[in-house]
């Protein structure tokens, strides 16, 4: 019981000093990856760029207000943000029911399937039994990670830190398959030099219950900044500066129905 | 069976209204930390058993300034107490599954393709290395006198150090060692960064899984402490033991003196 108090205690100690801090802090302080092309990519000369990067910046410039970029690794995303590292999180985060038992969401800013990726001419089933001790890799606290759980429980799941690692396993031959975004796989993968000789595998991902409706900006609960930030995505995709952030990375509209 | 329910409506209560963590997930995932810890024992202690029994003929060679063998055993202990354990794992697990050479010999399939063994292979090196240090300076230490009693007493080379020098370095080394040991299990969480499910594995899969920031360290936390706490305890006893004589003898002078403090 003693201990457990302690614990307790110090937790929300923690908390107060990091909520304390942010408190002095004015401008908008947004949460992004960097190991995600062409959504998030870092530069060789440590600046950072893609779709994601674009979108917050355009989301700035829209509601006028001065922004930091923070980097952070994608399990420790959600976190962060309660920890008050940052005030909102673009980093293409889907919606999903579970994610919103921690964090409110804006009105999503794009919808991409997600699909397999294994070595060409692969055969495997996509079933509970096909994928028995079948190595697949997704980045670690994605939806992904709730799909694979979730439809292939025998599978043997390997979560990794960011989503180059995984590509490199999946080279490397420790993996026979991953999962993630369509269009990160093309873009960060299938169409790079390291990607010669794999090919998606199977359907589109169809699970709306692990893998949400669309890819929002969460924000901490209550945060009044959801509906701003949803009423600046609707500004800016009326303005054409979506459009130009979208024909900059990829050749069709990724926002979606 | 109704002694349960009641528990765990207590800690649904608990979770929802008074702590800011979710005891019921750490009470529903607790085999897996169990799991978890087996993952990280078994690195830990397999890593310091192979080390241990590597480093000891090293130190040897050290501690006599073997000809080559000795400066080439610095190297080897410069390289891998110099640079970080993440380094080493991910040089092993990352860096050789770069080269197509590797990937496809004979030792990709079974070992260098697993993360097991990567990290096993590194943990190994590192505490190796580490150890042949300590163990060559308590080696280095052995008083004189001792020698030349053996000697006095006709023991042979072999025979001294296997009764003699080895078994006194291995008492004077055996405090370093308590560190070393810890310092293994605490180096041991980088196993997570490469796939494994060791016990910080576990906490960062459940942080994952139901995006929390403070459940899965905790709980993993709290382990670490209880596994730490039964290893200071076994180090504490054996010291009690094969440090028997360093000990004031009860009742003289220096032993009240101790008690009064």
């Amino acid at each position: 019981m003693n201990l457990k108090k302690s614990i307790l205690v110090s937790v929300v100690g923690a908390m107060a000093l990091l909520g304390g801090q942010a408190a002095v802090a004015e401008e908008l302080r947004i949460g992004v990856e960097g190991a995600y092309p062409p959504f998030s990519k870092k530069e060789a000369d440590g600046t950072l760029s893609g779709f994601d990067i674009d979108i917050a910046l355009a989301l700035c410039a829209q509601l006028e207000r001065e922004c930091e970029l923070v980097e952070q690794e994608w399990d420790g995303m959600i976190p962060a943000l309660i920890g008050k590292k940052y005030d909102a999180i673009v980093a293409s985060m889907s919606i999903t029911e579970d994610r919103k038992k921690q964090v409110d969401f804006s009105e999503k800013y794009y919808q991409t399937p997600s699909r397999f990726v294994a070595k060409e001419g692969a055969e495997f089933e996509l079933t509970a039994e096909g994928t028995k001790d079948v190595k697949i890799g997704v980045l670690r606290g994605t939806t992904l990670q709730c799909h694979v759980e979730k439809v292939y429980p025998d599978a043997d799941l390997r979560l990794y830190n960011t989503q180059e690692d995984v590509f490199a396993d999946l080279v490397a031959g420790r993996l026979d398959m991953q999962l993630n975004n369509t269009l990160q796989a093309i873009d960060g993968f299938l169409n790079t030099p390291q990607g010669e000789g794999f090919a998606f595998l199977g359907q589109n991902v169809d699970d709306p219950e692990c893998l949400g409706e669309g890819t929002g900006i969460a924000v901490r609960k209550g945060d009044p900044l959801a509906g701003e930030l949803s009423a600046a995505i609707e500004a800016i995709r009326a303005d054409g500066t979506y459009q130009a952030i979208n024909d900059k990375y990829f050749d069709v509209d990724i926002y979606g129905e | 069976m109704e002694n349960e329910r009641s528990f765990l409506e207590y800690l649904q209560h608990v979770s929802e209204n008074v702590s800011p963590i979710n005891f019921v997930l750490i009470y529903d995932n607790i085999g897996r930390f169990f799991e978890g810890a087996l993952v990280t024992l078994q690195l830990t202690f397999l890593a310091l058993l192979v080390g241990g029994l590597i480093a000891v003929p090293l130190a040897i060679a050290r501690a006599y300034r073997k000809p080559y063998l000795s400066p080439a055993i610095r190297l080897y202990t410069y390289v891998f107490c110099g640079t970080p354990l993440l380094v080493q794992v991910y040089l092993f697990y990352f860096g050789l599954g770069q080269f197509e050479a590797v990937r496809e010999s004979f030792l990709w399939d079974p070992i260098l393709s697993s993360p097991w063994w990567c990290v096993m292979i590194a943990f190994t090196l590192n505490t190796a290395a580490y150890t042949t240090e300590f163990l060559r300076g308590a080696i280095e230490t052995t008083p004189h006198g001792e020698v030349e009693a053996a000697k006095a007493c006709g023991m042979s080379p072999t025979t001294r150090m296997r009764l003699v020098v080895l078994p006194n370095a291995f008492r004077r080394a055996l405090p370093a060692y308590s560190n070393e040991v810890i310092f293994t299990l605490h180096g041991s969480v980088i196993a997570s960064t490469v796939t494994l499910q060791d016990l910080l594995g576990v906490g960062r899969w459940l942080n994952g899984r139901y995006y929390l920031a403070y459940e899965g360290f905790l709980t993993a936390m709290v382990f670490y402490m209880a596994i730490v706490f039964l290893i200071s305890i076994a180090f504490k006893m054996a010291e009690k033991r094969f440090l028997r004589h360093l000990r004031p003898r009860e009742g003289s002078n220096l032993a009240k003196a101790q008690a009064a403090l």
